[in-house]
């Protein structure tokens, strides 16, 4: 299977601050869905945003970043707009912050699709509403209407992918998509992500805090530790995981009916910081 | 120790109504969980119990003192509340001192120094850290200060607004497990919100899921896996919840 | 995060060098951007011309010269002498002191007046609210040259005078800006946890409030300081500020503008004088708008 996204080596660097936040991340990513799992401060928003050149006050450097025929390390930032939102799309967390509260959100959608395929308006409409019914919003030409004051959270966040999907880009990447959501529609909202992802063959990188997110709905999980993987590894083995923080972290989770006595609190340990980031 | 018991509360903002008539009875040295989604209320019920949200109607009492007969000093020293933001319920500009400081200088209480030592130990800070201040300590050590800063006043009853959604899941594990053993050291009666059924299973004994500022149903801990719920929306939630974990 | 170094253990030891380090760190943010430092400078030169005034000055100041009257600058005199003899270049360095004055007092009554009006107005909201910010925007809605006229006109023509006057009129804005801050903060979770232990809304307001909001008020006046002094030149100019020998600048430039024409110094130093100032003031505050902002604040 030829990778959509081939990462070697990458390395980000915050001008001013005296450690690299990102260091030696590799791996590539196929027609398939990988979790980039980690603490706040880990390092897993800026890998994201390192691959869409939306550092602007920190250096990116990399042996290989690649996507598809694009060398993104070396693109120009004319290649780059037409990389960002229509091949490679960004779903961020909180659907509150990342639409226009001043416009209706079918005309957004429309928009998205205006800036890149020349259409008339009335085939962009169309295939806006189209995308809506794909992420089940039941009454697409009344929602197409409502600014986005007027919409939940949950449908907030389908109308994101809606527009994020419309552009048939050939990845996504998922930056804590449901953490803003209610668990009751977090499902919902992943069930369709994951949905149109598989239908579409579109590579997925899931950013994201939460392990149990991770292991539904991913093939393989990346684990980060202060700006570096400790493990790689498929999501159905998360379980056999074998550095000791992706163990700490899976530990250290309640569960539902799970025993009474003291969570097991992660013991941080230097060496985890090695370059190499070698562990049994 | 002491119970709390909550009798008819009802809030209204101008035209809407946030809480319609909620009725809880928590006893002494109980842990007692409230859930809901975002907006189903679960948060005014600690800002009315507190009087931080003093427009409301109905009883709060505390072992059977009506909450508003008593005095301010009265009320700090029974209960207190710890938030959900680290970084928003400490003042950037105050040194830890100052905010442990603060309510034993304004209830007049002597001996400052050794309460604010033991508070610093109780919940696992060295003592020095008084003399930090909130921007040189991370989010699970100004979470504890904030616990500090609520014991202080050796209150009977913690109000507990979300203290470890903001929290990354493993320093969420050490502020749960000093919530839990700090309970069972100086007998705290807990009213919990949170919008995590998994957190709320492992602190809690019984738990309210509350939906659009009513109370659904009152449970168990057990009625999570028995399947004991009755209604709907309680039934539609701890199913989501546990079909998201899935991993039993 | 990389945490910060260690804090000495004692108390009274650890407050004291917080305040220093945190001045220092304004400082050298302010000495980095050139605009900010150019005003800095000037600032200084003004404060160092008014402490050692009678050093700098070549000449007394309000001694009068009939023999050399509306002489060009030269060595003897350095900008030129006006129409009584003085020298120029001594009335200028006086006048630092006056213009000083005037920029301290204004500031010192109307940051606290507005800050006063604006957090309590902010914190209580409601009725208060409404009464203190009525009266606001009464005082707001006069051109505040226009007000200072009417006060002066009704106290008499003096320094002092004009310098009530000139407060009266700037204390509004300071006002909203400050309550402006307050909503903002008054409902964070710091505010609602110092109100359950126990705290009085005057100690919340003093110990939780007044910090928040005291840097966008700093500089705030700082940007004042520019309108303050050419209001200030602007009441000398009309007779109604600094009387005659003080040798306020626009005071100077209003007894100058009679030999404009044929003796340009006598107005285009005291011009240039006022110009600097201000400007300087202005460059300060932009400065320092950078310097105070409360994420850089954090960063350190």
């Amino acid at each position: 299977m030829e990778p959509i996204l081939d990462v070697h080596n990458l390395a980000v660097h915050y001008r001013g601050a005296p450690n690299p936040a990102v260091g030696g991340v590799s791996f590539q990513l196929g027609r398939e869905r990988l979790g980039i799992v980690g603490e706040s401060g880990s390092g897993k928003s800026t890998v994201g945003r390192a691959l869409l050149k939306l550092l602007d006050t920190a250096d990116v450097t990399a042996d290989r970043m690649r996507f598809e025929d694009i060398d993104l390390l070396n693109a120009s930032e004319k290649q780059m707009l037409s990389v960002r939102g229509k091949r490679i799309s960004m779903i961020l967390q909180d659907p509150k912050f990342s639409l226009n509260p001043t416009q209706r959100c079918g005309d957004q959608i429309s928009e998205a699709y205006l800036t890149h395929f020349r259409s008339s308006r009335a085939e962009a409409k169309t295939r806006a509403l189209e995308m809506l019914e794909q992420v089940h919003i039941r009454d697409p030409e009344r929602v197409y209407n409502l600014y986005p004051h007027e919409v939940s959270g949950g449908m907030g966040q389908r109308i994101m992918i809606a527009m994020m999907l419309l552009t048939d880009p050939a990845l996504v990447i998922a930056d804590e998509p449901t953490s803003a959501l209610d668990v009751t529609i977090r499902l919902q909202v992943l069930r369709i992500l994951d949905g149109l992802v598989r239908e579409k063959g579109i590579g997925l990188i899931m950013i994201s805090h939460d392990l149990n997110l991770v292991r539904n709905f991913c093939d393989k999980v990346l684990i980060m530790y202060a700006g570096r993987v400790v493990e790689t590894l498929a999501a159905r083995d998360l379980d056999n995981a074998q550095h000791p923080y992706s163990r700490g972290l899976l530990a250290a989770q309640p569960r539902l009916g799970g025993a009474r006595t003291p969570l097991p609190v992660l013991e941080r340990q230097d060496s985890w910081l090695e370059p190499d980031g070698a562990h049994p | 120790m002491k119970s709390i018991s909550i009798k008819q509360l009802s809030v209204s903002f101008g035209a809407v109504t946030v809480l319609h008539d909620v009725d809880l009875e928590i006893a002494a040295g109980e842990c007692f969980g409230l859930v809901g989604e975002s907006g189903s209320g679960k948060s005014t019920v600690l800002r009315c119990a507190s009087l931080l949200n003093a427009t409301w109607s109905g009883k709060i009492e505390i072992d059977g003192k009506d909450i508003r007969t008593m005095s301010i000093q009265e009320r700090c020293r029974t209960m207190q509340m710890v938030f959900q933001d680290p970084y928003g319920s400490l003042h950037p500009r105050h040194s830890i001192r100052s905010a442990l400081e603060l309510g034993l200088i304004v209830n007049k209480v002597d001996d400052r120094e050794t309460k604010m030592a033991q508070a610093m130990r109780d919940v696992g800070l060295p003592v020095e850290f008084l003399d930090r201040y909130p921007h040189q300590l991370s989010g699970g050590q100004r979470q504890r200060v904030a616990i500090a800063r609520a014991l202080v006043l050796e209150p009977h009853l913690l109000l507990l607004d979300e203290p470890t959604s903001a929290l990354d899941v493993s320093v969420q594990a050490e502020v749960l497990n000093l919530l839990v053993r700090l309970r069972e050291e100086k007998g705290l009666t807990y009213l919990m919100v949170s919008h995590d059924l998994a957190v709320v299973d492992h602190m809690c004994g019984r738990f309210a899921i509350m939906q659009h500022g009513r109370i659904a149903e009152v449970l168990p801990r057990e009625a999570i896996l028995d399947g004991s719920a009755r209604d709907p929306y309680a039934r539609e939630l701890i199913a989501a919840s546990i079909e998201y974990e899935r991993a039993i | 995060m990389t945490q910060a170094p260690e804090p000495s253990l004692t108390t009274n030891r650890t407050r004291l060098p917080q305040g220093l380090v945190m001045l220092g760190n304004i400082l050298s943010v302010l000495a980095r951007t050139p605009t900010s430092l150019f005003g800095l400078v000037v600032i200084a030169l003004l404060v160092v011309m008014a402490a050692f005034a009678p050093l700098i000055a070549t000449h007394d100041p309000y001694i009068q010269n009939l023999a050399n009257t509306l002489q060009p600058p030269s060595m003897a005199h350095l900008f030129g002498t006006d129409e009584l003899g003085r020298d120029i270049f001594s009335r200028l360095v006086h006048g630092a002191r006056i213009t000083l004055t005037i920029i301290a007092l204004v500031s010192i009554v109307v940051g606290p007046i507005g800050l006063l009006f604006g957090t309590v107005a902010g914190y209580f909201g409601g009725k208060i609210d409404t009464v203190l910010m009525r009266i606001t925007d009464i005082f707001l809605s006069f051109p505040s040259l226009i007000l200072s006229l009417a006060f002066v006109a009704a106290l008499g023509p003096s320094l002092n005078n004009a310098i009530i006057a000139i407060a009266l009129t700037s204390w509004p804005p300071i006002a909203r800006l400050a309550r402006a801050e307050t909503l903002t903060f008054r409902s964070a979770d710091y505010v609602s946890a110092a109100r359950l232990q126990g705290a009085s809304s005057a100690r919340i307001i003093w110990t939780s409030i007044v910090p928040m909001c005291l840097p966008s008020v700093i500089i705030r006046l700082t940007l004042n300081m520019a309108t303050v002094i050419l209001t200030a030149a602007g009441l000398g100019f009309l007779g109604l500020g600094a009387q005659p020998p003080l040798p306020e600048w626009g005071a100077m430039i209003a007894t100058g503008r009679r030999y404009m024409i044929d003796s340009w110094w006598l107005v285009t130093f005291p011009g240039l004088a006022i110009l600097a100032v201000s400007l300087a003031f202005n460059l300060l505050g932009d400065g320092l708008r950078d310097a105070l902002d409360p994420k850089q604040m954090n960063r350190r």
